[in-house]
């Protein structure tokens, strides 16, 4: 039979076996494909198309292209013109596009992309059309007298860029770059806000995840030995808060937290602090890292207590007849078991955490804001291109996370339930 | 051997009692002695308490009353990793995140033994169950058996004088299992361990042990080697849980000595060996082995009592022909004949005489 195998296998009636086993597949496999096709379309719809939408926003902005024709075509016309002192046909197509905006109503579509990367051009351009009707040339000292701003090098450089309608300007702002005269350099050590709020992010995130994990173990191996009836009902104190609007539960922790509040008073109460010394423990990091706990730690408890109720409790007898004591049966025999868990749990939280924006929002004050929330910030000031471009590295740098992961504990480890 | 606690016992157990939820005793009152070296097999149906007394001479579970103590040491109090007592369990229990030598090493890394005489003991456990080769595969790589076998060298690696096993081969298919049986006998005697043996295979139980405790409902029924057990149960319980056994329901005739005379609920009369009965009138059940009915008068020993049956349905088993037979109102006795050649081919329908030695007849409790 050896050599028959390397040889093309036919039918009885002579077809190759292939072919035939396909044909006689195929209806399974349309069947099982119209089965899940709602489910593909759902995806599609709600999931791929609008992140795809998100990072192609994040490369691309037509606000200045579409607005100044004229400019747009000099730039191309001449790549390598000198910004700090631009010719006077760049002037006169730019005032040509001025007085055309200000009819067309599209100043602010144009002054919002070139806003990106040099602050106050809105006003700038607003101003500017408003006059352009009636300069004369040469129209470079006329439009410099209307606001000397018109001559500095970093307006040139940001509109030269902004007339190409991919740029990956937007990522720059987000790493703490800042176009100035002499290009695009890195920004002050007080100026880096976003790189900042990446890593306070990643460490907060970190921070949460060690806690649930330190909360969780104990609750899920309790979950995982206690008899059925007791670990029913410890369940349901575990998802009970989980089933819980968000909000009731971010508000209840306001509510015992804050500095007029339950967890306060009694230290006052019992004589811990003075009224004057009350703690301050919500609207800072503190409130923000002790609510996210609280809210992810049901992610934590349940990948951890599916691993380790499947967990035989022959092995901790077996270490234990072995002759090792509980606590190297703990740390040779049962930790290492629960390890998958372990990894999907934290894994879970640690990516939740980092795109979290509720809680923080609500209870992080001025000092416990996360990465999300800026988003949202620049997302409610219509700054739609810098907040995917912040979003993209955010999903970037959680797909290295991953990548990392699959690495070193590997993806087939994973449980989660 | 003797069934009487002794002062030489390497393990015993002394009036133990033991109930998870304080209102039923799982194990009642239990005295054992098992001297060194011993094979014994504690058998029994499931929640007969056998599996408990394991743990409890483990140190998984503590004994609600009593003392049970190893080489004359009381070690109620002591904690399992410092009982020393080697463990066989029913799934393994192999380590599944470390190789077959980890496994092997753990005993002998929290004995703090250094890594030359480590090494010396894992090969020579590895061959002592034939595995040399596999000491860096894990143990989902290896079959059922192959698994077994690690269990085993990793329960014996650290050189416990003491050996639990808790159904250890329940989870392998017959021919593997009876291989293993073996295996496991030879290693019993060429190490000169004590083992203590769960089991509820009866089988198992008769071609391993030394001795055999018949557990059921918290007690042992009967403590005896394994042919006294089979060809003598004490009672009805073991005779109908050790082997398969013909029960006949009748009530004492005449008592003399041991030997009974029973009259069957038809009216027949059969000789029987009197176990425990007491008087004459009691109700009885005799139980007779399937193997001992014959049905050719030259084989019954003179003047013993014949009874008429009807040959209901011959089952061919290939070495052993079993024939069910209608008996004294019963219809499932059951007569086994060796498939010799010449043996005589009974057909359904036929009516014959079946009779027995009167000491393979045991008039039991009812």
């Amino acid at each position: 039979m050896a050599e028959a195998t390397t040889e093309l296998l036919t039918t009885a009636d002579g077809r190759p076996l292939k072919a035939a086993l396909q044909a006689a597949q195929a209806r399974a496999k349309r069947r099982a494909f119209f089965l899940v096709l709602p489910l593909l379309l759902f995806v599609v719809l709600t999931f791929l198309i609008p992140i795809g939408y998100m990072l192609k926003r994040s490369f691309e902005h037509d606000g200045f292209v579409s607005s100044a024709p004229a400019l747009v075509a000099w730039f191309q016309a001449n790549p390598d013109f000198d910004p700090a002192n631009p010719p006077e046909e760049a002037y006169a197509a730019l005032v040509q596009d001025l007085a055309l905006m200000q009819v067309d109503k599209t100043t602010g579509i144009a002054g919002t992309r070139i806003n990106y990367s040099v602050p106050g051009t809105i006003s700038l351009f607003k101003k500017g059309a408003r006059e352009a009707k009636d300069l004369t040339p040469p129209f470079k000292e006329s439009l410099v007298a209307v606001d000397p701003d018109w001559g500095k090098p970093a307006l040139w450089r940001g509109m030269a860029s902004a007339s190409h309608i991919y740029t990956a300007e937007f990522y720059k702002v987000a790493s703490d770059f800042k176009l100035n005269d002499g290009g695009w350099e890195r920004g002050e050590d007080n100026e880096r806000i976003y790189l900042y709020l990446f890593a306070k992010t990643f460490l907060i995130s970190g921070i949460i995840t060690v806690l649930c994990l330190l909360l969780a173990f104990p609750v899920s191996h309790l979950l995982a030995t206690l008899p059925m009836a007791k670990s029913s009902l410890l369940m349901i104190l575990v998802l009970l808060p989980f089933w819980t609007s968000l909000l009731v539960r971010t508000t209840s922790w306001i509510a015992l937290l804050q500095e007029q509040g339950i967890v306060n008073d009694l230290l006052v109460a019992i004589g811990l602090i003075d009224n004057e010394g009350r703690l301050t423990m919500m609207y800072n990091m503190t409130g923000t890292i002790v609510a996210m706990t609280h809210v992810l730690l049901p992610f934590m408890i349940l990948p951890l207590y599916s691993v380790m109720r499947v967990i035989p409790p022959s092995y901790a007898r077996a270490a234990r007849s072995l002759g090792a004591t509980s606590w190297t049966t703990f740390r040779r025999v049962y930790l290492p078991q629960t390890l998958p868990g372990i990894a999907a749990g934290s894994l879970l939280v640690f990516i939740l955490a980092v795109g979290y924006y509720i809680t923080p929002a609500l209870v992080g004050g001025a000092d416990g804001q996360l990465i999300s929330n800026l988003i949202a910030f620049h997302m409610s000031k219509s700054n739609w291109s810098l907040a995917a471009a912040i979003a993209g590295m955010l999903l970037v740098s959680i797909l290295v996370l991953y990548w990392l992961y699959d690495r070193l504990v590997g993806i087939d480890r994973l449980k989660l339930g | 051997m003797t069934v009487e606690p002794r002062n030489d016992a390497f393990v015993a157990f002394e009036h133990v009692q033991k109930s998870y939820d304080g209102v039923t005793l799982v194990v009642k009152d239990l005295n054992l002695s098992i001297a060194k070296g011993e094979f014994l097999t504690m058998l029994g149906p499931s929640g007969s308490g056998k599996t408990t007394c394991l743990m409890m001479l483990a140190g998984f579970e503590t004994a609600t009353n009593g003392e049970i103590k190893l080489d004359g040491v009381n070690i109620n109090q002591v904690p399992p990793h410092k009982r020393g007592i080697g463990m066989v369990f029913q799934n393994y229990a192999l380590f599944p995140h470390m190789t077959v030598g980890e496994n092997l090493a753990f005993p002998l890394e929290v004995r703090g033994m250094g890594k030359d005489e480590r090494e010396a003991k894992i090969k020579r456990a590895l061959d002592m169950v034939q595995m040399g080769a596999f000491a860096n595969r894990r143990p989902a790589q290896l079959s059922g058996g192959q698994q077994q076998r690690i269990a085993l060298a990793r329960a014996l690696v650290f050189d416990p004088k003491l050996v639990l096993m808790d159904e250890p081969l329940g989870a392998l298919d017959k021919q593997l299992r009876e291989h293993m049986q073996f295996e496991i006998k030879h290693l019993h005697e060429s190490l000169g361990i004590t083992v203590v043996y769960v089991t509820h295979d009866q089988g198992e139980a008769l071609t391993m042990s030394d001795r055999v405790a018949v557990f059921n409902d918290g007690r042992i029924q009967q403590l005896a080697p394994p042919a006294d057990l089979y060809e003598r149960p004490n009672n009805s319980f073991v005779a109908q849980f050790i082997g398969e056994n013909n029960k006949l329901l009748g009530t004492i005739e005449e008592l003399n000595g041991d030997k009974a005379l029973v009259r069957l609920a038809t009216g027949e009369l059969i000789d029987a060996t009197a176990v425990n009965v007491k008087e004459k009138g009691g109700k009885t059940l005799v139980s007779i082995r399937p193997e001992r009915v014959e049905f050719k008068p030259e084989m019954m020993p003179p003047g013993a009592h014949t009874i008429e049956a009807e040959v209901v349905e011959i089952i061919y088993m290939g070495d052993i022909l079993r024939a069910v037979l209608k008996v004294a109102g019963s219809d499932d006795f059951v007569m086994k004949m060796r498939n010799t050649l010449g043996q005589t081919k009974l057909t359904p329908g036929q009516k014959i005489k079946v009779g027995w030695h009167p000491q393979d007849a045991r008039a039991l409790d009812p």
